[in-house]
């Protein structure tokens, strides 16, 4: 019997994939909660918090600036430090490192375009909690949206990244060879924390759910979280 | 008393915004443009008097909230 999970997904002003995202869990049997800004607790028994994608506060400042001192993002950092798995989508993963839960940064795309279209990634590491459904190498296609995804972040902290198996996904071709889309460093679509239950990606797997609109692909990597 | 804070993408991390405007300056026959960077510049009235007190505080301020250290660096002039 699979169990249900029981999710809280955060809502700040600006936030807008927060229903796509209650919509994919919810679609896959688990049961969600929104959970707004201003709230300095988190629900109990919660199994997952996922930071949705969307503009917080209009991008201003930078992506995810100001969303990261909002009153539930003390709760969430308490609640990831304490071993809970935290997802970050898009902008989420920018509060995310913004909130310093995750290293690195995300800088405007090289080219300055807002980009928006399927993308191939390849699944660097499955060893963790959200990837553990797909296989290593295995190559997954679903949307990317944002102007902010360039993924930066220094040579030694891309080691530890590297030695640590925190890259999870890459941009690709078809092949799962990295492809340049937004600059990121070796290509970097994804990464975790240290402890590997915190995580963050551009790409929008909660948009990856039905075939008949491209791309089914989405659903198991949010299915990872079941295991 | 007034904090001027400029904040810039560090040396070394490309900054896509600043070699779009080079570019755009080359192509409009500005030559001898070695390099061009972009940033922003935060202007914060302050109510104290006191200029170490200032300094103090709108550090505290870059380091929390104004710049993202991971990428940018941010200079202070207080007047």
């Amino acid at each position: 019997m699979q169990k249900t999970l029981k999710i809280a997904v955060l809502r700040f002003p600006g936030t807008n994939c927060e229903f796509d995202t209650q919509y994919a869990f919810e679609k896959l049997g688990h049961t969600t909660e929104l959970v707004w800004h201003e709230n300095e607790t988190l629900p109990t028994d919660i199994d997952l918090v996922v930071v949705p994608g969307g503009f917080s506060y209009g991008d201003y400042l930078r992506s995810g600036s100001i969303a990261r001192f909002s009153p539930v993002m003390k709760a969430v950092s308490v609640y990831a430090n304490d071993g809970g798995k935290v997802l970050g989508i898009c902008n989420g993963f920018q509060i995310l490192t913004e909130a310093g839960l995750l290293p690195g940064a995300l800088k405007r795309n090289n080219n300055l375009h807002f980009i928006s279209k399927h993308q191939n990634l390849c699944v660097i590491n499955n060893d963790n909690a959200f990837l553990n459904k797909c296989e290593k190498g295995e190559v997954l296609n679903i949307p990317i949206a944002h102007a902010d995804g360039n993924y930066y972040i220094d040579d030694e902290g891309f080691q530890k990244l590297e030695d640590n198996g925190q890259i999870i996904l890459r941009y690709s071709d078809k092949n799962g060879e990295p492809v340049v889309v937004n600059g990121s460093v070796t290509s970097i679509a994804g990464v975790c924390n240290e402890a590997k239950n915190v995580f963050g990606l551009m790409p929008h797997p909660e948009r990856a759910l039905e075939a008949i609109l491209g791309s089914e692909d989405g659903i198991r990597m949010l299915k990872g979280f079941e295991a | 008393m007034t904090a001027v804070i400029n904040v810039f993408l560090k040396e070394g991390v490309l900054d896509p915004q600043g070699k779009a405007a080079h570019h755009a300056l080359d192509s409009l026959g500005f030559d001898g443009v070695a390099d061009v960077r972009i940033g922003k510049q935060i202007i914060i009235r302050l109510d104290t008097d006191d200029r170490v007190e200032a300094e103090a505080e709108v550090k505290e301020m870059c380091e929390t909230l104004l710049a993202n250290t991971v990428i940018e660096d941010y200079t202070i002039e207080i007047n």
